[in-house]
């Protein structure tokens, strides 16, 4: 019988209060040891909802750093909060109005506050996703909604930036317009898939779909494992 | 390099971008292209004039350091606004070094800004050309009344100022060496009302009312200048005046000198008819 | 006006100071600035009387007027003053003076035409009246 690894346990503080916690685990499963349970601010747990922003202090580091809690591991003195959400409303518009060559300003009249933008980084810094945020803020401003969405493509919208920014800005909400305007106005259409929608709406693969429906639970498993997903 | 680097700012790309193209045209036929810079910021437009405000002046900043990490000494801004900003703030850290130090702290993921790029308008570059310019005229523009219109961001403070203050005359000289008909403005150095238009309008319009008035009383056929805010200020507040004077850069009137037709396409006040009517358009 | 210079009055004169780093009393009242300022038609006061009133840390009278809100630091003053002050930073120093309290002077949600309007314009706009 082997021997039973001693477990290293870490000291944590929650919203002030110390917590005893094993090394390795993240901010989130540390919380759930510790006790806490999330009704809020508890999403997919694999970083990519953005639910769970954090913000945090490491021991001897003057710093104020944000991160996910489920992304994120623990560390001897760690000096936490967790942020169950980000007070910025979504502006309402109507995507079929949105055409930005009507419009080189269409970012800027929706989302004014990036004309206070003053180019301080601090969103930048607050990226969990390592996104540069400021660069697709400063894009939208200049009228290039492409750039804007390009480096706004990974945003999981946890709010960190827009919590910290001086400026007022909104930054995941305006950089997911931006990808919306681009998808819908500017992106290059795919002519394959408008080929492959006709077809289905033709009925090429009707056959074949009510084969499966009225398949029995043994021979779809069959079928299940002996399928074939190479070219053929 | 070969050229100028080019800082555009936010306006050029989208609402001045016939400005843009007009210069980009002239400063190809000289043989000294304008390059964009890689990497650039917002400058802020307007100088923050508190002395303890580093955080405005970051933007600025930021955007020299880019030129500096790009190997180049020289930035070249034919916007008004960004050349004041740029050149004041720059002034600013080279005055107070204990500031520069805090803000290449602060941008601690940045290289430090070393404090030695210069700043330049694209009028200054031209002047420096004058010969060059006037080689290159296929098509004097005779017969054309210009008023020329400095505005306030390229004389004011004197420490920033390309001219005399007070009595400038450089775009004069340039509009001499296309052959145009200068007008002497005595409005020419007076604010048009700035970003006023955003929320106060009607201080625009008195102003552009009073400037333009004048200009046409004198006999002025076309305005030219610089400033894309000044240029759409007086561009669009013009109604109450009686007069249609179209409202251009001087790059565009240079581009037609040369032959070029660069630019012309995004004027409220149509220049077509005025340069049509004399003569200018077709030559 | 009588003079009264107590503490809330220096208090305000020094901040006037700090952030603009010029002397008031260096002022002589010789109404240059007003001369040469384009926009005093729409002021509610010159601006050489904006001064009066920062000497006599007059801090009230100050904010009810719209001097320093219609100034659009066009630079002609400081250019001109005879005592090279630079009236453009105290007029700056007064709006920080407002606007540091997390002040708006114009609505930033509801700009009319800000389709058509340059960006200079938008972000010089905010950069001055917005805190």
């Amino acid at each position: 019988m082997g021997e039973k690894e001693e477990q290293e346990m870490i000291e944590i503080y929650v919203m002030g209060k110390k917590y005893e916690v094993p090394k390795g685990l993240t901010i989130m499963t540390a919380l759930e040891y510790a006790g806490y349970k999330f009704t809020r601010g508890c999403g997919c747990r694999g970083g990519f909802c953005g639910a769970c922003p954090t913000v945090y202090r490491k021991k001897d580091d003057y710093k104020l750093r944000m991160d996910l809690a489920c992304q994120t591991a623990v560390e001897d003195g760690m000096y936490l909060v967790q942020l169950p959400f980000v007070p910025a409303v979504r502006e309402e518009y109507d995507l079929e109005e949105m055409d930005p060559s009507a419009n080189d300003n269409i970012l800027l009249e929706y989302y004014p506050a990036i004309a206070r933008c003053v180019s301080c980084n601090t969103c930048t810094k607050s990226c969990p996703q390592e996104l540069e945020v400021m660069d697709f803020v400063q894009a939208a401003l200049r009228g290039d909604v492409q750039r804007c969405a390009e480096l706004s493509f990974d945003c999981i919208q946890c709010g960190l930036c827009s919590m910290r920014c001086p400026a007022d800005i909104k930054h995941y909400h305006l950089a997911q317009l931006a990808r919306r305007i681009y998808g819908r106005y500017q992106q290059h259409k795919s002519d394959a898939l408008t080929k492959r929608v006709e077809e289905v709406e033709k009925g090429a693969y009707d056959e074949e779909l009510q084969k499966l429906v009225e398949m029995d639970e043994e021979s779809l498993k069959e079928r299940y494992e002996k399928r074939d997903i190479t070219e053929g | 390099m070969d050229g100028y680097l080019y800082y555009p700012g936010c306006t050029l790309k989208t609402k001045a971008s016939d400005y843009e193209e007009s210069a980009m045209a002239v400063m190809e036929a000289l043989d000294a292209p304008l390059v964009e810079m890689d990497d650039w910021y917002c400058c802020g437009a307007v100088q923050s004039l508190a002395a303890d405000d580093i955080m405005h002046q970051i933007a600025p900043i930021r955007t020299l350091i880019c030129a500096q990490e790009q190997g180049e000494r020289e930035v070249v801004t034919l916007c008004d606004m960004c050349y004041n900003v740029l050149k004041r703030a720059n002034l600013w850290m080279r005055e107070h070094p204990d500031d520069l130090d805090t803000m290449n702290e602060f941008l601690d993921e940045d290289p430090d800004y070393e404090g030695n790029v210069e700043v330049y308008h694209l009028f200054e570059i031209l002047r420096e050309r004058k010969d060059d310019v006037k080689k290159r005229v296929k098509h004097k523009l005779d017969g054309l009344t210009v008023a020329p219109y400095y505005g306030c961001m390229l004389l004011r403070p004197s420490e920033v100022a390309i001219d005399d203050t007070e009595n400038p005359s450089i775009m004069e000289g340039l509009l001499e060496s296309i052959g145009a008909d200068v007008l002497d403005n005595p409005k020419r150095t007076e604010c048009c009302g700035s970003y006023h238009v955003v929320n106060r309008p009607d201080i625009v319009e008195r102003r552009v009312e009073e400037l333009v008035s004048r200009m046409g009383e004198m006999g002025a056929d076309v305005i030219a200048l610089s400033c894309p805010l000044c240029q759409y200020n007086l561009d669009s507040y013009q109604r109450s005046t009686g007069y249609d004077i179209p409202v251009l850069y001087l790059t565009e009137l240079i581009a037609l000198a040369f032959g070029l037709e660069a630019g012309l396409h995004k004027h409220r006040v149509d220049p077509g008819i005025m340069l049509k009517e004399r003569g200018v358009l077709e030559r | 006006m009588k003079v009264q210079r107590g503490a809330k009055e220096r208090a305000f004169i020094d901040k006037v100071e700090e952030l603009s780093e010029q002397s008031v009393n260096a002022c002589i009242r010789c109404g240059t600035c007003s001369a040469g300022c384009p926009f005093v038609q729409d002021m509610d006061e010159l601006p050489e009387r904006i001064f009066k009133r920062i000497i006599l840390g007059d801090t009230e009278g100050i904010l009810r007027q719209n001097t320093m809100w219609i100034c659009a630091a066009c630079y002609t003053c400081s250019v001109r003053c005879p005592r090279d002050i630079d009236i453009a930073k105290i007029m700056e120093a007064v709006r920080q003076i407002v606007l540091r309290d997390n002040v708006d002077m114009v609505d930033v949600e509801h700009v009319e035409r800000i389709k058509d309007l340059p960006q200079l314009a938008v972000v010089g706009c905010f950069r001055k009246e917005t805190g």
